[in-house]
């Protein structure tokens, strides 16, 4: 039987899992929408329409096929802004993960680039400020932050990255510390291989599958903290259509308009639930040792 | 934990025992206890200290002030003073003592030795006054009402004439002064309770274990969960006016619809601030009554009439036909909130219900424009508050509609704001084009609104934020100080609203209109303009 | 073991200082001044507001400022929350209670479950109760638990009538003096009929909403530490050794298996803590998150400040005391 390569052999395995391939089927369809949000949503997000506030959705009585989910308590229509809410939310997710994988790999390689007394004092400053980081429970932490930057989109990526930059942070410098220690390192470096050569070639990929995992995982988590700002009004702000903002708009009309509450945060659930699942898909198929099931 | 050591043994001492005879008496199953659910902590028990209605209503039930306002009115009635003389000169007010008020005994600890008398008003208003008073830095030491109702600059002295008459000087006649004595930060502590825990050495206690002459006296505050009083037996009131039910209980519930369900429950008699989008459902419900009341604010959108164009009468009348102020009142407010015509709400007296407002036509908005010589399209700013306030539900929000209505007539208003502090400082300085605000009113006196459109006022720095100083209107606002005749100022007041529409300084956006919900079974409750929440007279069928 | 021991905790002094300087820095930071956020719309006069910010210390230049704050700390002085004027200790001390026993219900919920629920899927790998629970674990830890518990309010509380909404105890039936701060405890002390029954019946549904995350990382964690060990040599002799499934993974099992769970468990501190911000806010549960948010929009930088440093020092605590049991329980730390 020839042997499939490595890309293949990912992806039959990943497929098996029945669970990750239904979450991986949903996260696409949530991108593409996403990303079509313009074309695929009836009407504006931030339009609103005075003479139909706080509608009913279609199927409830009073509703209309002219707002299939109903409008909020400003008269917009609800499923134009759970379209573009996933805009926003992916684009936090992917940002956030982004950043701080980028930012994460370098202070975690920093850790442990460095020779002698500077590499051990670079080392144990990146690991304190980490290790502060993740005393402060991550809400108050991204609350701090936001109150110090004003609450906005991008203060809530920056206060998110922050809370989440420690993880990185720690599976690189704990990978790339386990690698150093392997035969074939130390042969590199015997052999006269340069520090930054080493790393990139060498060590990196090595920690690749763990890392990927981390950030798969880490959109999701992303996606939710920004909704936990955006619900306590220190997120994106009115009018921009974030499903934690939208919620927390909702909260009013829990009683009177229960659905302006449900379908946001069913938007949230569906979106991470199948991202985690996916990430776990990939965890399981990247690395068979890692394998749970 | 939250009370000091001897005191916090003493209950603890005598809390098992005590619970156990209570239960054993079987005496909780016939008491008759009364649930507020209220929608914050109160900062301390000390009126003076505070500046909140919160803290207000929590330390409201133990005390009575020399002058009160009538369950549910603006009218001053007397209080702990059973009457009082007006020197012709407006300046000079002696008031005789009621006899026989006692103070709470066995709270925090005292046992009062004397009945009220004189020296308890004194200390009252000297603690906020002498800042070498051994209390006034008790607390943190701020007395923000008594300095912005002018008892700091404008009163002369305050002398005992003997253990059961007191008399007020002021520097200039100003009548208010006995309408500003019924407002809480003038409520009357015992100065006996203050000696003693100065002799004990704490004094902190005074402000957080409170200890007054009001129809309920203190039992326990668990801080941001619940705060416990009980009938006062010896209350000096009439049998109407006292507390009717045994148990008075606090539990604090700073959300909305957690208010309600608990209302819905059973679990508390009365709630305040109801969710507008909760209301139609409440008023169905055959178990609640609501009431309403339109508050004592305004909320209005200035203009300031010192920056072109607003230096130009058409140019401020075209802008006040521009807005559409029924959607206003439709979609922010939610229909809590009455359009607003006049700068005081219909519930002061001496409003003026003859004068028309300016009607929504941005067709002769335009023509307005035009005619003043005004090139569109005009660039102005609009300020709004980043924070919600009484007279204003969602200030962003009606910002939002003012610029789609602005843009019609060709205006472009860029929205700005700042942080609340910043954005008040600023529009005192003047540094806006136009910008929204409001007013709560303190006492229930026209006066206490219409200085804001005093020219004294209209300094950089003061309240006047429209900057507008019309010689006509303030005349009549200083005369109006100086009579004592309601008759009279009543007629100066109305002309003044007439000039004020006239000269159209800003545009009047709404008064709030104050919603209150309680169970069926409450009954003698009276709903206050003030906004403020008492209990006394108030009972459980 | 000793030197373990000493080793992670000299290790966290720097942190403890780390976060004095940031929580400091950060909230100075924060936009808004603290007296003119609680003034209305009458303003302040520029000689009050100096004269204020003067008694408050906030003229001062920023170091003194910092020195000073350093300086009562080191005494345990916590500071002076500017909204009551009492110390922050104080405050915190009356308000910790609340979040603790809110937290530990939340995670008493969270093992109590999740232990059994990934035991059993762990036994029973692959059946369609396996299934069910990780896709359930999925969605619980996937779960934005401020919509979750409003959801929960929704019908649990309101249609269904079967929790009260909010509170800790019913106001009306029960009244008793707190001696613990702990609501249960307390109503047991009083010994008021059904008074414990009231606590326990109130603290029901925050408390699920707090444990549902953990619950869900701890079902999972149990069943892949299980799976990991049930596939051992020791175990595979054990049973052919005869001994009945439910010795075998009870006992033997179970225990090893326990490991990386109590680490786990112990890492869910500080999601409990965070989580404790959103359910106290929906709940109205009095504890020091709702404290927290409120003095953040109150410009209450002592109380800021003071609740964030102690905060993180639990946490750090705990995480400290968790490394200690892992060092206790895992043998090649302990006789490392």
């Amino acid at each position: 039987m020839a042997e499939q390569s490595p890309l293949r052999a990912f992806w039959a395995a990943f497929r098996e899992n029945r669970g990750a391939f239904a979450g991986f089927v949903v996260v696409l369809f949530i991108v593409l929408v996403a990303i079509g949000a313009d074309f695929i949503a009836p009407h504006s997000p931030t339009e609103q329409f005075r003479e139909a506030v706080r509608a009913a959705p279609m199927w409830a009585e009073g509703g209309s096929s002219r707002f299939v989910l109903g409008t909020d308590s400003l008269g917009r229509d609800m499923l134009s802004r759970l379209i573009h809410g996933a805009r926003i939310s992916l684009f936090i997710g992917l940002a956030v993960m982004g950043v701080s994988f980028i930012i994460g790999v370098a202070l975690g390689l920093a850790c442990v680039s460095f020779q002698g007394t500077l590499g051990n004092a670079v080392d144990v400053a990146i690991t304190r400020l980490m290790d502060l980081i993740m005393a402060v429970p991550s809400l108050v932490l991204a609350i701090l932050v936001v109150a110090v930057l004003g609450p906005s989109l991008t203060n809530t990526i920056i206060a998110v990255t922050v809370v989440y930059l420690p993880r990185y942070v720690r599976l690189v410098r704990a990978s790339a510390l386990t690698e150093l220690g392997k035969d074939y390192v130390i042969a590199a470096r015997v052999a006269g291989v340069g520090p930054w050569r080493l790393m990139f070639t060498t060590v990196l990929p090595n920690c690749l599958s763990p890392l990927i995992v981390q950030a798969a995982l880490g959109v999701s988590d992303a996606i939710l903290e920004a909704a936990a700002l955006g619900f306590l009004g220190l997120g994106a702000q009115p009018p921009t259509a974030e499903w934690g903002t939208m919620l927390a708009d909702a909260r009013e009309f829990i009683r009177s308009n229960p659905w302006l509450v449900t379908l946001p945060g069913l938007a949230i659930l569906v979106t991470v639930v199948s991202i985690n699942l996916m990430g776990d898909g990939l965890r399981d198929a990247l690395d068979p040792k890692m394998r749970r099931s | 934990m939250f009370e000091p050591a001897s005191t916090r043994s003493a209950i603890r001492i005598l809390s098992v025992p005590l619970a156990l005879a209570a239960a054993l008496a079987a005496a909780p199953a016939q008491a008759k206890t009364f649930v507020y659910c209220s929608e914050g902590s109160p900062e301390n028990f000390t009126p003076a200290l505070n500046t909140t209605g919160t803290s207000f209503d929590a330390a409201r039930p133990v005390y009575d002030k020399l002058t009160q306002f009538t369950r549910g009115s603006t009218q001053v009635e007397p209080g702990l003073a059973e009457s009082w003389t007006v020197s012709p000169d407006a300046k000079v007010f002696t008031f005789k003592l009621r006899k026989g008020v006692k103070f709470h005994s066995g709270v925090g600890g005292f046992r009062p030795t004397r009945d009220f008398d004189a020296d308890d008003v004194l200390f009252s208003f000297e603690r906020q006054w002498k800042a070498d008073h051994p209390y006034a830095k008790i607390s943190g030491g701020k007395y923000d009402y008594f300095a912005d109702m002018g008892l700091k600059d404008d009163v002369l002295s305050i002398e005992k004439v003997d253990p059961l008459t007191v008399r007020i000087t002021l520097k200039k006649p100003n009548v208010t002064m006995l309408a500003n004595l019924a407002m809480d930060f003038a409520s009357i502590h015992s100065a006996e309770y203050a000696d003693s825990l100065s002799k004990q050495n704490k004094k902190e206690q005074f402000d957080q274990i409170p200890v007054g002459t009001g129809p309920f006296s203190f039992v326990a505050y668990q801080k941001d969960a619940v705060i416990r009083f009980k009938a006062n037996p010896a209350y000096w009131g009439p049998a109407s006016e006292r507390a009717l039910v045994d148990d008075l209980v606090y539990a604090i519930t700073p959300d909305p619809t957690a208010r309600y369900s608990k209302l819905k429950a059973g679990e508390c008699h009365f709630v305040i601030a109801p969710r507008p989008a909760d209301l139609p459902e409440m008023q169905k419900d055959a178990t609640l009554q609501v009431i309403n009341k339109p508050g004592l604010n305004i909320a209005y959108w200035a203009f300031n009439n010192q920056k072109p164009p607003f230096d130009k009468k058409e140019v401020r009348q075209a802008f006040s036909m521009a807005i559409d102020k029924a959607a206003i009142i439709r979609d922010v407010y939610l229909g809590a909130g009455q359009a607003a015509k006049n700068l005081i709400p219909p519930t002061l007296w001496s409003y003026n219900d003859t004068v028309k407002d300016y009607p929504f036509d941005a067709a002769k908005a335009k023509e307005l424009l035009a005619k003043a010589g005004v090139k569109t399209p005009l660039e102005i700013d609009l300020w709004y508050m980043p924070v919600q306030r009484p007279y204003n539900p969602n200030a962003k929000r009606i910002a939002e509609m003012m610029q789609a209505d602005l843009a019609k007539i060709g205006v472009n208003a860029k929205l700005v704001t700042y942080e609340w502090g910043e954005y008040r400082k600023r529009m005192q300085q003047g540094e806006h084009i136009t910008g929204m605000l409001g007013w709560t009113g303190d006492n229930g006196d026209p006066d206490n609104f219409f200085f804001l459109h005093g020219c004294e006022a209209a300094r950089p720095g003061g309240q006047n934020l429209s900057k507008w100083c019309n010689k006509e209107f303030d005349s009549r606002l200083e005369k109006a100080r100086t009579l004592a005749d309601v008759k009279e100022r009543t007629k100066l007041y109305q002309e003044m609203q007439q000039i004020e529409k006239d000269d159209a300084p800003d545009f009047k956006i709404a008064h709030s209109v104050v919603y209150e919900v309680m169970r069926k079974e409450v009954g003698g409750y009276k709903q206050s303009p003030f906004g403020s929440h008492q209990f006394n007279g108030v009972d459980l069928k | 073991m000793l030197r373990y021991l000493l080793r992670r905790l000299a290790l966290t002094i720097p942190t403890f200082f780390a976060l004095m300087f940031v929580t400091f820095v950060a909230i100075r930071l924060v936009p808004g001044d603290p007296v003119e956020v609680r003034v209305g719309e009458r303003g302040i006069s520029a000689e009050r507001l100096a004269m204020f910010r003067h008694e408050l210390g906030l003229d001062q230049p920023v170091w003194k400022q910092f020195a000073d704050y350093v300086g009562q700390l080191l005494h345990g002085d916590f500071g002076t929350s500017l909204a009551t004027n009492q110390k922050v200790l104080v405050e915190f001390a009356a308000l910790f209670p609340a979040t603790i026993e809110l937290s530990l219900a939340g995670m008493l919920f969270a093992v109590l479950l999740g232990i059994p629920a990934g035991t059993i899927a762990a036994a029973r790998r692959g059946s369609i109760y396996d299934q069910t629970l990780m896709g359930l674990s999925v969605t619980g830890y996937s779960m934005p638990i401020f919509w979750w518990g409003l959801l929960l309010i929704m019908f649990v509380a309101e249609r269904w009538g079967l929790t009260p909404v909010s509170g800790r105890i019913d106001l009306i039936k029960y009244y008793f003096e707190p001696v613990t701060g702990f609501m249960v405890v307390d109503a047991w002390l009083s010994g008021q009929a059904g008074a414990v029954k009231d606590a326990l019946h109130h603290l029901v549904l925050p408390a699920v909403v707090l444990g549902t995350i953990p619950l869900a990382v701890i079902a999972r964690m149990t069943r892949s530490a299980m799976l990991e060990v049930l596939n051992e040599d020791y175990v595979r002799t054990a049973r052919a050794k005869g001994l009945p499934a439910w010795r075998v993974v009870g006992l033997h099992a179970l225990r090893n298996a326990l490991i990386p769970v109590v680490t786990i468990i112990g890492l869910q501190v500080g999601t409990l803590m965070a989580g404790a911000v959103l359910t106290e806010t929906i709940f109205s549960w009095p504890g020091v998150g709702k404290w927290l948010i409120e003095s953040i929009g109150r410009r209450d930088y002592p109380a800021l400040q003071g609740g964030v440093m102690l905060i993180s020092s639990i946490v750090i605590g705990v995480n400290l005391l968790v490394d200690l049991t892992y060092g206790l329980i895992n043998p090649r730390i302990r006789h490392g």
